[in-house]
C-alpha cells in the first residue's frame, strides 16, 4: 500500500515538460514541503480510486441511534446527525472533490492553450478579440455567476464543471498567450515558417511543447481553484445532490452539530484545505523549476 | 494629465460602463427564458396555478408583447429600481434587497479594509525581513490561507471562538454600529484571509523589487529616516502593482461575503442570493444580479482612476483603452 502511495503520479505528469528547460534547473531537488505536497495528493488519488475498498463502513449507511457520536471505537471521526461514518464519507468524498477540478483543469487547458496559442502566435484582430474577451471574463465574479445560472437552470454538480470549465478558460489562455507571444519572434519558428509548415502545425508541435511549462503550472493552479470553487457549492446546496458524501457538503451538514462533534466537520474543511494547498504549491513550484521566468507574476 | 485628459478618459468610460450595464441586464432578463418550462411556470413556483393567477402574470410581465418590447418595459424599470415582486414572498425586489444591503455592505467594507491594511501591511514586513524567519512565516501561512476557502475558514473561526475563546459573537447581525462591529469581525477576517494572501504575495514582491533600486540606497545615504525611505519612498513606487489587485480582490470580497454570510447566517444579499438560487426565484436572482454586475462595474473604474493617480507614466491614451 506504500508503494502505490508513493509512486502514484499526480494527474498531469511534469516529465514532457522538464525536457525543454536547462538541465541544471532538472537537477535541483524539491524540499521536504514539495513532497510533503506530492504524498498528500497521491493519498487523495488513491481514496478516490480505491475509496470503496478502504473505506471501513458504508458511508452512507444510517444509524439513528448512535447519531452525532464521539471520535472513536468503531467510528475514527465520530458519526453526523444521522449516524453516518464521519470518515467513510470523507474517503467517499474525494470523489467529487478529485474528478469535477481534474475534468476542469483539463478541459480549460486544452481550450485555453489552444486559445492563447492562437492569440499570440498569430496577434492582430484574432489577438485584439481574444484578449478582450479574457479581460472581461476576468472581472467576472465566477461564482456569482454560477449561482444565478444554476438558480435559474436549477443546479447540479456537472453544470457547475461545465461553468467553470467556461470561467477557468481566460486564466489559461493568457498565461499561453503571453508565453507564445515570447515564442513567436524567435527563429525556429521563422524557420518553419520559410519551410512551409503550416500554422495550426508550428502552434502546436513547435510553440506548444516550448510553452507547456507554464500551461502545466496554470493547470495545478486551476485545479486548486476550481476545488474550493466546487467545494463552496455543494457547501451553499448548489453542487451535488442531498446526500452525496462531499467534503463541502460533509460542512454545512455538520454546521448546526458543530458543538456536539467537532471533528465531523473540521475534518472535511482541513481535506479542503490540504489538497488545494498541495495543488498550488506543487503548480508554483513547477512554474519555478520548469520556467525561467520568476513565479510571481 | 490634463483636465481634459482626465474628463475625456472618464467621460469614454462611462460609456463604456453604460454599454455594459445594457449588455448585462440583457443577458440578465433573458434568464427568465433559459429557465426550463414556460415563463409563466418559472413566475408562479410554488403557488396554484389558477386562471386569475395566469391572467394577472401574464399582464404584469407583459407575456403577450414580443421578447425586445418585454426587455424594454422590463429595461425601463429596472432603470427605476423595479424588478417585480419577489415569486418567494410576494414582496418587492427592491425592498428586500435594500433591507438586506446595510449588513452587506458594512461586511464588505470592513472586509475590504482588513483585506488592504493585513495584505498591505504583511506583504510590507515579509520583505523588510526577506529570506527570515518571521518572512517564511508570513508566506507560508499566506500560502495555506490562498487555499482557504472563505466558508472554510469561517467555520474554523466559528469552532475557535465559539468553543475555545469567547472574544467574538459568531453568527446573526448585531445591533448598533458597535453591535454590528462585534458581530461582523469574525465573518470579515473570514473574507479577508483570501484576499489578503494575493496581496501579502504581490506587496512583497513589489516591495522587494523597489528596495533594490538605486535612489532608495541614495535616500537611505542623504540619512533620510528609515519609516520615510520606506513609507514615502518605496511604498510609492510598489504602489502599482498593489492599486491593480484592488480591483480582483473586490470580486473577491463579494464572492467570499455570499459564502460568509451563509456560514455566519447573516441577513445580507448574499444569503438573499443563495435562498432565492435554491428557490428558483427568479426577479429576485434577476435584481441582486444586477445590483452586483452594478457594483463591480462601478469599483473596477474607480480601481482604474485610482491605478492612473498611482501611475503618472501611463498615458491617457494607452491607459484608457
Amino acid at each position: 500500500m506504500t508503494d502505490t502511495v508513493v509512486a502514484a503520479p499526480p494527474p498531469a505528469a511534469p516529465s514532457p515538460a522538464a525536457r525543454a528547460r536547462p538541465v541544471t534547473a532538472r537537477r535541483r531537488r524539491p524540499s521536504w514541503v514539495i513532497v510533503v505536497c506530492f504524498v498528500i495528493v497521491a493519498v487523495v488519488v488513491v481514496m478516490v480510486v480505491f475509496g470503496s475498498v478502504i473505506a471501513p463502513q458504508n458511508p452512507n449507511a444510517q444509524n439513528p441511534l448512535n447519531a452525532l457520536a464521539k471520535p472513536g471505537g468503531a467510528h475514527w471521526l465520530g458519526t453526523d446527525s444521522l449516524g453516518r461514518d464521519v470518515f467513510s464519507r470523507l474517503i467517499a468524498g474525494a470523489r467529487t472533490a478529485f474528478i469535477g477540478p481534474l475534468v476542469i483543469a483539463g478541459a480549460s487547458m486544452l481550450v485555453g492553450n489552444l486559445l492563447g496559442l492562437w492569440a499570440g502566435y498569430r496577434g492582430g484582430r484574432v489577438d485584439t478579440v481574444i484578449m478582450r474577451w479574457v479581460d472581461l471574463m476576468w472581472s467576472v465574479p465566477g461564482l456569482l455567476v454560477i449561482i444565478v445560472v444554476s438558480g435559474t437552470l436549477g443546479g447540479g454538480y456537472w453544470l457547475a464543471v461545465g461553468l467553470l470549465v467556461i470561467l477557468t478558460i481566460p486564466f489559461d489562455t493568457r498565461v499561453v498567450r503571453a508565453a507564445a507571444l515570447e515564442q513567436a519572434p524567435r527563429p525556429y519558428v521563422e524557420a518553419a515558417r520559410t519551410l512551409g509548415v503550416p500554422g495550426w502545425r508550428i502552434m502546436v508541435w513547435h510553440i506548444w511543447p516550448n510553452v507547456s511549462p507554464v500551461a502545466v503550472a496554470n493547470a495545478f493552479l486551476n485545479f486548486a481553484g476550481s476545488l474550493t470553487a466546487l467545494a463552496g457549492l455543494s457547501f451553499l446546496g448548489l453542487g451535488v445532490a442531498p446526500g452525496t458524501p462531499d467534503w463541502g457538503l460533509m460542512l454545512s451538514e455538520g454546521l448546526q452539530d458543530l458543538f456536539v462533534n467537532p471533528v465531523a466537520v473540521l475534518a472535511p474543511g482541513a481535506l479542503i484545505v490540504l489538497t488545494a494547498t498541495s495543488m498550488n504549491l506543487i503548480g508554483d513550484w513547477l512554474q519555478e523549476r520548469l520556467s525561467s521566468r520568476g513565479a510571481t507574476r | 494629465m490634463t483636465g481634459r485628459g482626465w474628463a475625456w478618459f472618464i467621460g469614454r468610460r462611462l460609456l463604456a460602463l453604460v454599454v455594459l450595464l445594457v449588455v448585462i441586464s440583457f443577458v440578465v432578463f433573458s434568464l427568465q427564458y433559459l429557465a426550463p418550462g414556460s415563463v409563466i411556470d418559472t413566475l408562479l413556483g410554488t403557488n396554484p396555478r389558477t386562471p386569475q393567477e395566469v391572467q394577472y402574470l401574464t399582464n404584469e410581465y407583459h407575456l403577450n408583447d414580443s421578447f425586445w418590447e418585454q426587455y424594454w418595459i422590463w429595461a425601463t424599470q429596472a432603470v427605476r429600481f423595479n424588478f417585480g415582486n419577489s415569486i418567494q414572498t410576494s414582496l418587492p425586489v427592491t425592498t428586500e434587497i435594500s433591507e438586506r444591503l446595510p449588513t452587506s455592505l458594512f461586511l464588505g467594507v470592513y472586509a475590504y479594509i482588513l483585506t488592504m491594511v493585513l495584505g498591505v501591511g504583511g506583504g510590507l514586513i515579509a520583505a523588510l525581513r526577506r529570506q527570515r524567519l518571521l518572512d517564511r512565516g508570513i508566506v507560508a501561512a499566506s500560502m495555506v490561507a490562498l487555499s482557504t476557502p472563505a466558508f472554510v475558514s469561517g467555520v474554523f473561526l466559528i469552532w475557535l471562538f465559539g468553543i475555545e475563546v469567547h472574544l467574538f459573537p459568531v453568527s446573526g447581525p448585531g445591533s448598533g454600529f458597535f453591535g454590528d462591529l462585534a458581530h461582523l469581525t469574525l465573518p470579515a477576517v473570514a473574507l479577508a484571509l483570501t484576499g489578503m494572501s494575493f496581496l501579502v504575495k504581490h506587496t512583497r514582491a513589489a516591495v522587494i523589487g523597489v528596495l533594490d533600486q538605486d535612489y532608495l540606497t541614495f535616500a537611505r545615504a542623504r540619512g533620510l529616516s528609515p519609516a520615510r525611505v520606506l513609507l514615502v519612498y518605496a511604498l510609492r513606487n510598489a504602489l502599482i502593482p498593489i492599486v491593480t489587485m484592488s480591483g480582483l480582490i473586490l470580486s473577491y470580497v463579494i464572492v467570499g461575503a455570499v459564502l460568509v454570510e451563509d456560514t455566519f447566517s447573516l441577513p445580507g444579499i448574499g444569503q438573499l442570493l443563495v435562498q432565492s438560487a435554491t428557490a428558483k426565484d427568479l426577479p429576485m436572482l434577476q435584481g441582486v444580479a444586477m445590483l452586483v454586475a452594478t457594483i463591480i462595474i462601478v469599483a473596477n473604474l474607480l480601481a482604474d482612476i485610482a491605478y492612473m493617480i498611482a501611475d503618472p507614466r501611463i498615458r491617457l491614451g494607452q491607459g484608457a483603452s
